[in-house]
């Protein structure tokens, strides 16, 4: 099993980011949520905050967003937010 | 004679004027095709994301969800039609309200009441003009769409869908709209938008099954998140399929505009030098004959 997540970030109007992760952090209604490589396939909406990313190479990144959801399946994290902002800087994967 | 080639130049100056404007609009609208298209693609991924998600949640948890369950009766329609702020785009406008027509009638035929939703400086030109009666108008930026708009649609639609019959809410919502299927085929479609028939767009291969997900919270909380987002990025892709066909279709029509001024403008130009030569040739056997008469007398 691969031990890297694929990470996607969407947002209404275009693209926001793509690449591979070691760890996704994100913020549910329930409360926060990691994660891992191998996590079970996971379907949740997101609360308004930040979501922080640790990419395989290069530094964290931490994106903020309005509401949205993601989907975890098979190690694919696709996050869909409704308004994604990068604010940290993120040079690696950067599309 | 004189009076004929004066008449003659000036509609060959106003025919150049005019083809100047159809020339910078093509140009325009040629510029912006590409821009447009580009948000086409650019929405793909979202809309991906989210129609994905919706039929994993629908198809898997049998959830009666009021946004996915057929209603018994409908009673009462609502179609937004999507139509273009400025004319000029040959018949894209016409095309679409031809197709809301056809929609109205047929929901008619099927016994339902029709609520128009209007997009469009145009299709409110054409509702007014007729004096019926429409629910909404947005107009304004039909040829670059915001998101903030289609959020704004979606969210009246859904008020209404959630407004029992009695107290003036709607059953069903249509979309007519125009899809861009290529730079030179754009054609009016109707898509159902709710009662929600879960479609993948792009066909997925069957091989690909969806997973099992495990919803956080529930279930019926995830698709109440979820449902009006889709609503939402539905709305905004046949928007933007709208402002990219308007602009092809602008650009084709300023084509063909331009084209005719040329032609027009060529054929003015050969009756003006038929005129002037006439003229010509008249003076000449004026002075041919009067220099004959003098030197006869």
């Amino acid at each position: 099993m691969a031990n890297e997540l694929e990470v996607e970030i969407v947002a209404a109007d275009h693209f926001v980011w793509s690449g591979a992760a070691k760890m996704v952090k994100a913020r549910t209604s329930d409360g926060e949520i990691g994660i891992l490589p191998g996590h079970s396939p996971v379907l949740a909406i997101l609360a308004e905050g930040g979501l922080a990313i640790e990419p395989v190479s290069g530094s964290r990144i931490e994106v903020s967003v309005d509401g949205g959801f993601f989907s975890v399946d098979n190690n694919r994290v696709v996050i869909v937010a409704d308004n994604a902002k990068v604010t940290s800087d993120a040079p690696a994967g950067t599309r | 004679m004189g009076a004929q080639i004066r008449v003659y130049r000036q509609k060959i100056a106003s025919t150049t004027s005019m083809q100047k404007i159809f020339k910078a609009m093509e140009l325009i609208a040629a510029s912006r095709i590409g821009k447009a298209r580009t948000r086409v693609a650019a929405s793909l991924p979202y809309s991906n994301a989210i129609t994905r998600a919706v039929s994993a949640v629908a198809s898997q948890s049998e959830i009666d969800h009021p946004l996915t369950t057929e209603p018994e009766q409908i009673r009462r329609a609502a179609a937004v039609i999507m139509t273009s702020d400025r004319g000029l785009a040959g018949s894209y406008s016409a095309g679409v309200l031809k197709q809301g027509e056809a929609l109205n009638e047929l929901l008619r035929e099927e016994g339902k009441e029709v609520k128009t939703y209007l997009v469009g400086r145009k299709g409110q030109a054409y509702y007014d003009f007729r004096n019926r009666s429409v629910e909404r108008v947005w107009t304004g930026g039909t040829d670059a769409p915001e998101f903030e708009t289609a959020r704004e649609i979606g969210k009246a639609l859904l008020d209404d869908f959630n407004t029992a019959y009695e107290d003036g809410g709607v059953d069903e919502i249509h979309i007519v709209y125009t899809r861009f299927k290529s730079m030179v085929i754009q054609e009016p479609a109707v898509i159902r938008l709710l009662p929600l028939e879960v479609v993948e767009e792009e066909a997925q291969s069957s091989a690909e099954f969806l997973p099992l997900y495990e919803y956080e919270p529930e279930p019926e909380k995830v698709l109440d998140a979820l449902l009006p987002r889709y609503i939402e990025s539905r709305i905004f892709a046949a928007m933007l399929q709208a402002a990219a066909s308007e602009l092809a279709a602008r650009q084709r029509a300023m084509k063909a505009a331009g084209d005719n001024a040329t032609d027009l403008i060529k054929k003015y130009t050969r009756l003006r030098n038929n005129a002037r030569q006439a003229e010509i040739t008249q003076e000449l056997s004026e002075i041919v004959a009067g220099a004959d008469a003098l030197s006869a007398s």
